[in-house]
């Protein structure tokens, strides 16, 4: 599963990873455009027990996040 | 935890802003405060005719600058805009419609508990209140949509204002109103103000503090980095005013505050959804202003507005207490908050793009 959080306001990239780690709890994959949401991301899917790796794309960061 | 050391470290640095600047000469329990400080800028700016409350704040000018300088030091000055312009405008306008109703932005309420205002009390309850509206709202789908990335020069435009602001404040002063009595009429030396802004506003940008995010992230993701920010100032201005002696228990006689506890509830509450809708109380919307966020800009430029509206029409409280007239703009606020919530209800948010 693929979310594109790009240019979405605090805490909006946070929840949609939120609702996408609900119906998917095996992982997925999230690109968003600034440091806050990609932090708050991190933050917020190591607290729920997942393993996150951030690939730098030119502007934005594609976050992968598994179990 | 390295981010929640830097929050706390920012709101150690809010909490000794405030208390030194009301030191040098701002209003009691009003050391930083964003409502007010827009509201005594459009006021110097001749936006409104409320002469007690009219003075251009060095504060607001710094605060974005410095945002602005660690933005552009950080690689995080990254100009965008488009989500939901107008709606943000009108939103940023009804947030003051309410701090002008509690007399106070959420930091201000923050600093007005520290200083044993229990008025402040009821306001944190209403905006604590609106808060959970709001993320009801963010439950549901709500969203104001994507901002996408536009030039750089428009990202200089608001930075660039705030140094026409200073050129005015210190080169230009005739052109300005400045206020002989009230609050407006106190405040601290202009540099001192400035350079409290520049340092808060650049550490804000750093570590994102944000008063209604500290209480949004608590209940809905039950991350607490913000909210350690939130308790740190309480905790430095109650242990700074005690020591100064200016730590005043009670309702009544409180600077600059009015003991309608119905209204102050009510005020913060809608402060408290707007902000949730925001994204942000406000003054991340002004360190996010000075990043090149434009729809931040834009809902600066609506709070500034709601400021003069509500006092060329007798909206904002007084010591004395609320206005027939901010009350019917507070409750005609509400109404309009809640339908900009379920207008902005998208069923499909967070399957991605649209």
């Amino acid at each position: 599963m693929f979310i594109d959080a790009r240019g979405y306001g605090c805490p909006e990239p946070v929840l949609m990873t939120k609702k996408g780690l609900a119906r998917n709890p095996e992982g997925l994959d999230v690109l968003v455009d600034n440091n806050t949401a990609k932090e708050n991301i991190k933050r917020f899917a190591g607290n729920q027990g997942y393993s996150v790796n951030v690939e730098k794309q030119n502007n934005d960061f594609l976050l992968k996040i598994t179990k | 935890m390295k981010n929640k050391t830097l929050v706390a470290i920012a709101g150690a640095v809010v909490g000794i802003t405030a208390l030194v600047l009301v030191k040098f000469g701002n209003p009691a329990n009003m050391g930083l405060c964003i409502a007010c400080f827009l509201r005594d800028t459009a006021g110097g700016l001749k936006l409104h005719g409320a002469a007690p409350v009219q003075y251009i704040r060095p504060e607001i000018i710094g605060l974005v600058l410095g945002s602005f300088f660690v933005a552009l030091s950080g690689r995080e000055f990254i100009p965008k805009a488009g989500s939901s312009p107008a709606t943000r405008f009108v939103l940023g306008f009804i947030v003051m419609i309410g701090a002008l109703m509690f007399l106070g932005c959420p930091l201000r309420m923050m600093l007005r508990i520290a200083g044993g205002d229990m008025n402040a009390i009821v306001g944190l309850v209403g905006f604590v209140a609106g808060i959970l509206v709001g993320i009801f709202f963010l439950n549901h789908g709500f969203t104001l949509g994507r901002a996408y990335r536009v030039n750089k020069g428009e990202g200089y435009v608001f930075p660039i204002i705030q140094v026409v602001m200073l050129i005015l404040l210190v080169g230009l002063p005739g052109l300005l109103l400045f206020s002989e009595t009230g609050p407006g009429s106190m405040h601290a030396p202009i540099a001192l103000a400035l350079v409290a802004g520049l340092v808060v506003g650049g550490i804000a940008q750093k570590s994102r503090f944000c008063t209604a995010g500290g209480i949004r992230d608590a209940f809905l993701l039950k991350d607490f980095t913000l909210f350690v920010g939130f308790i740190v100032v309480l905790l430095v201005v109650a242990i700074g005013n005690l020591a100064l002696g200016s730590f005043n228990f009670g309702f009544e006689g409180q600077p600059v505050a009015h003991t309608d506890g119905l209204w102050n509830f009510l005020g913060m509450a809608l402060v408290g959804i707007a902000s949730i809708f925001l994204g942000g109380c406000p003054l991340r919307q002004l360190i996010l202003s000075g990043e090149g966020n434009i729809d931040s800009v834009i809902t600066v430029l609506g709070m500034i507005c709601g400021a003069a509206f509500a006092h060329n029409f007798a909206m904002a409280s007084s010591p004395e207490g609320p206005t027939v007239n901010g009350q019917i703009a507070v409750v005609i606020g509400f109404i309009v908050v809640v339908a900009i919530g379920f207008l902005n209800i998208q069923r499909s948010a967070g399957k991605g793009d649209a």
